[in-house]
């Protein structure tokens, strides 16, 4: 399995992609989404004190706008998750763009992602700092295998950012 | 109407100086990059990379970080903003 990541003049370029890997990028926005785990949500909206009233003032004011900024960072990641390239005929060469200048919203979406997956399936720290699973067997292997996946993506993008 | 104001004025007076200091603070997650995070200190405190990265290796190390200390309303600011990053930011009155 590999993939090869190029700068291009518009964006980082995901080539050499299978279709494992086109659908992992295409689960960033459904590992995202925190719906279905209380956990997951509590790691993407968590309360900012000890304190019972400024915490259901928070929930109020401050979730809302999370919410806000999260879904539209997502929306976007989602759009250009529509526009990947098939680069011949087997389904092993696909290939795929991220625009420079959506690099902070997909920042934020694979963090939103890695965090929610980290928090629906409990891992560990000794899990986050190896270097993913050896072999996929389990839901929570691949789930693991995205996390760090999506990990990578980021220290892609943050190092583009820092050139 | 002028004693009305005064009252006011006053009271907000008080209320601040009561609410001096509340400190900003980062805790750890073993999720968040650790360039992510000194990207994102430097980012919303302006920090120098040195700086932001002396932090970032607190909150690693020491499992947090007290990241900036002030008065309660930018201190809220910047916590909603590190929890729009997604960093794991809480406010607490300094001791």
């Amino acid at each position: 399995m590999t993939v090869e990541v190029t700068r291009t003049e518009d964006g980082l370029r995901l080539a050499r992609l299978d279709l494992f890997f086109v659908e992992l990028l295409r689960q960033i926005p459904v590992s995202a989404d925190p719906a279905d785990s209380d956990a997951a949500r509590d790691r993407l909206y968590p309360t900012a004190t000890n304190d019972a009233q400024s915490n259901e003032d928070w929930r109020a004011y401050v979730h809302p706008e999370l919410k806000t900024l999260f879904t539209d960072a997502t929306e976007l990641v989602r759009e250009d998750l529509e526009k990947f390239e098939q680069l011949d005929e087997t389904n092993d060469n696909w290939a795929f763009e991220i625009p420079a200048i959506h690099f902070d919203q997909w920042l934020n979406v694979l963090n939103q992602a890695r965090l929610a997956l980290a928090a629906r399936f409990d891992f560990k720290e000794i899990e986050m700092s190896q270097n993913g699973p050896r072999n996929i067997e389990t839901v929570r292997d691949l789930s693991l295998f995205q996390v760090h996946f999506y990990g990578f993506l980021q220290e892609c993008l943050l190092q583009d950012m820092a050139e | 109407m002028g004693n009305g104001e005064t009252t006011v004025e006053k009271k907000i007076s008080t209320d601040t100086a009561l609410d001096i200091p509340w400190n900003v603070v980062v805790h750890n997650d073993p999720v968040n990059l650790m360039t992510y995070v000194t990207m994102v200190f430097q980012r919303v405190f302006g920090y120098s990379k040195d700086r932001a990265q002396k932090h970032m290796l607190e909150v690693h190390e020491h499992g947090r970080s007290i990241v900036w200390t002030g008065v309660r309303e930018p201190a809220e600011s910047y916590v909603e903003q590190l929890q729009g990053y997604l960093l794991l930011a809480t406010l607490e009155k300094a001791q």
